[in-house]
């Protein structure tokens, strides 16, 4: 195969595969504090896509051209909004379930995904059909070769790298992160030493909630085009990616979402029937993969939570 | 025996109301009946009654059945719904044995209920098999697919083993779009049912009476459904029953105890499995149509809600369960559109204020009638 075509598809491997792991950070994050599957997550995803469309239809009908203060508008809009959401999951749907079954929880966040779903459906103008997403960042690209470099991706690529290490600074560095870290670690004692636990845990919703957001919008300029029903696919793939990686660890969230990508792109280079078996391939791997390692590459009692 | 016969006459009437405006009333009429028995406490003496004779009403429930549909003997549409009703149950009766009793988890229902269905296709279409060894093959076939998935279902617990069902579920249909051989997005035409030279597909005449051709399939589905019923029922009055109830409750003592883990969870899985495609390979027969998006993860998770609505564990509160998923949107047409909504809106609220379902699962009876 030629150098150049295999590096687009490094190169779109890449683009997915930092969306895959933001939603996967978002699953670890939720998981760590509370010990929960938030399964509304990649619906949330949705509902921050549409959040920055609304913003952006808003502000366009506001008079406003400006592309860079139009991007920031919507990152900020969608970034707020979702965090919000997050945190009114959190403490309405996800925190009064505490006590019950694991399952409870399971099911209700996945209900509440479906709520979410039919929501954009029905209630967003035409909402059942794609929604066309504008294409604000610059487009110009440069030829390497067979390799087409576009600005834009560059730039997504660079935005979600910046992202994933500002949360780990949040994690490792600050007073904060060491409060998630300490209720993932042990709720009593967190509780013990005067950490508020609510708070804490509202405010991991928050952040994760916040990278679905990021997602979702990043997902919106890559394809151009955003439908109420992409949430569900990144969400079963983000949990899985988190799940390969091993719950409540980020790097193995990170590495997950790479590595599902990763999947992909060899199921559509390497398989003899193209790209059409894609999806079969990579969830038959993930699959043979929980054979194998029941808990994640990173094992959730050894390794570090959160 | 008087709430069974008030509930097949409201049955009834609800199936013939035609007026959006008298179906919403009459469906008003029953949340208030119901919440005002159970604060006159006649709800929990129905459920006693109910309890201490079930050898009786069992069987008069179907007889209920019977009658109801041959109330509507030349009504396709409300007869297609009944058959509905009689395999969603079969169907949610398999899953019941994986959830409810043994606690194996499992995501991907609607995915073994289209694979009974695609079974159905494919074999009526190529092959002379005759038909109610298909139903068998269904199912089989079913549980043969469901034990690839055994290893890591063995192998993982909780969050990691729901994984590996929806994982499954989202494969599956991605095949079933891509696989040309199989029809692709547009799915396939099944053949209807045929046992004997007597072709279900035909309307009946009977002493110039002419009778729904889905009455055949009413049969047969009642039949099964009577079948998994008894079964799943003595499963649960069984050994079996309560070695599965202890492996659900706490894995490591019911291990202390010798049972035998692994192969406890492979026989619920594979049984409950084998249920939900035997009732698919018919359902499929049915609607002489199969196509992917039928059997979607969306649809696995409405029969996980009607088990949760029902009562975990509780065959009879699937019955009723089942009744009001698929009975309530079909009759509001202007709730059609809504009705995934308001599926998950149900759900939010059963599991935030009535986690136990409609209908709890009752303590182990095994002397109706018996008070110590």
């Amino acid at each position: 195969m030629d150098i150049g075509l295999l590096a687009q598809h490094i190169m779109n491997g890449l683009m997915v595969g930092m969306m895959y792991a933001l939603v996967a950070v978002g699953f670890t994050l939720f998981f760590g504090v509370l010990d929960v599957i938030q399964f509304a997550h990649g619906d949330v995803l949705t509902v921050g896509a549409f959040a920055a469309l609304m913003a952006f239809a808003g502000l366009r009908a506001a008079g406003i051209a400006s592309r860079s203060f139009l991007v920031i508008a919507m990152l900020i809009v969608s970034v707020l909004a979702m965090a919000a959401v997050g945190m009114l999951i959190g403490r309405y749907l996800v925190m009064p379930l505490r006590t019950a079954p694991a399952l409870n929880t399971l099911l209700i966040t996945l209900m509440l995904g479906t709520v979410l779903r039919e929501s954009v459906r029905l209630f967003y103008p035409e909402g059942a059909n794609p929604k066309p997403f504008p294409a604000l960042l610059p487009t110009s690209s440069t030829n390497i070769g067979n390799f087409n470099l576009r600005l834009d991706n560059a730039i997504m690529l660079i935005t979600g790298v910046l992202v994933i290490a500002g949360v780990e600074l949040l994690l490792n560095r600050t007073k904060l992160g060491l409060a998630i870290r300490a209720v993932a670690q042990d709720e009593e004692t967190a509780r013990t030493i005067g950490i508020n636990f609510t708070v804490i845990v509202l405010i991991a919703f928050a952040i994760g909630s916040a990278l679905a957001a990021i997602a979702g919008i990043m997902n919106g300029f890559y394809y151009n085009e955003i439908n109420f029903g992409m949430g569900l696919y990144l969400g079963v793939v983000g949990f899985a990616a988190a799940i390969i990686g091993g719950l409540g660890s980020i790097y193995g969230a990170i590495l997950g979402g790479f590595l599902f990508a990763a999947l992909q792109t060899i199921g559509t280079v390497v398989l003899p029937f193209g790209s059409a078996y894609k999806d079969v391939f990579a969830f038959a791997v993930v699959i043979i993969f929980m054979a194998w390692r029941p808990t994640g590459l990173i094992r959730e009692k050894i390794s570090q939570r959160v | 025996m008087i709430s069974q016969a008030v509930v097949t006459i409201y049955f009834i009437a609800l199936l013939t109301a035609e007026k959006q405006l008298l179906i919403i009333g009459l469906l008003a009429l029953a949340v208030l009946a119901v919440v005002a028995a159970y604060w006159m406490g006649w709800l929990a003496a129905a459920n006693r009654s109910f309890a201490d004779r079930e050898n009786i009403l069992g069987p008069l429930a179907g007889i209920a059945g019977v009658g109801v549909a041959a109330y509507f003997h030349d009504n396709h549409f409300v007869l297609l719904l009944i058959v509905t009703i009689l395999l969603y149950t079969i169907a949610t009766l398999g899953l019941n044995i994986q959830f409810g009793y043994a606690g194996v988890l499992n995501f991907a229902a609607a995915s073994f209920f289209g694979i009974g269905a695609y079974t159905s296709a494919v074999l009526n279409a190529h092959t002379n098999v005759p038909h109610l060894l298909v139903l068998l093959i269904g199912g089989l076939i079913a549980a043969l697919i469901g034990s690839l998935l055994l290893l890591p279902v063995l192998r993982t617990r909780g969050h990691y083993a729901a994984l590996v069902t929806i994982a499954f579920a989202l494969l599956l249909k991605a095949f079933l779009e891509v696989n040309d051989v199989l029809g692709g997005p547009q799915g396939l035409q099944v053949k209807g049912m045929k046992i004997g030279g007597w072709s279900f597909n035909d309307n009946i005449d009977f002493q110039n009476i002419e009778l729904s051709f889905y009455l055949s399939y009413f049969a047969v589905s009642l039949v099964l459904l009577g079948g998994a019923f008894l079964l799943v029922r003595r499963l649960e009055r069984s050994w079996i029953g309560l070695n599965l109830d202890a492996l659900r409750i706490d894995e490591t003592v019911a291990s202390c105890f010798g049972l035998n883990i692994a192969r406890w969870k492979i026989a619920a899985f594979t049984l409950g499995n084998f249920l939900i495609g035997v009732a698919g390979a018919l359902f499929g027969m049915v609607g002489g149509f199969v196509a992917p998006n039928n059997y979607t993860f969306a649809d696995s998770l409405i029969l996980i809600s009607i088990l949760l609505l029902g009562g975990i564990g509780n065959p009879w509160g699937l019955v009723v369960a089942t009744a009001i998923v698929v009975v309530v949107p079909e009759k509001l047409q202007t709730l059609q559109e809504y009705r995934f909504l308001m599926y998950s809106v149900m759900v939010i609220a059963v599991l935030l204020f009535r986690p136990e379902g409609l209908l709890p699962r009752p303590l182990r009876n095994y002397f109706p009638g018996w008070r110590p």
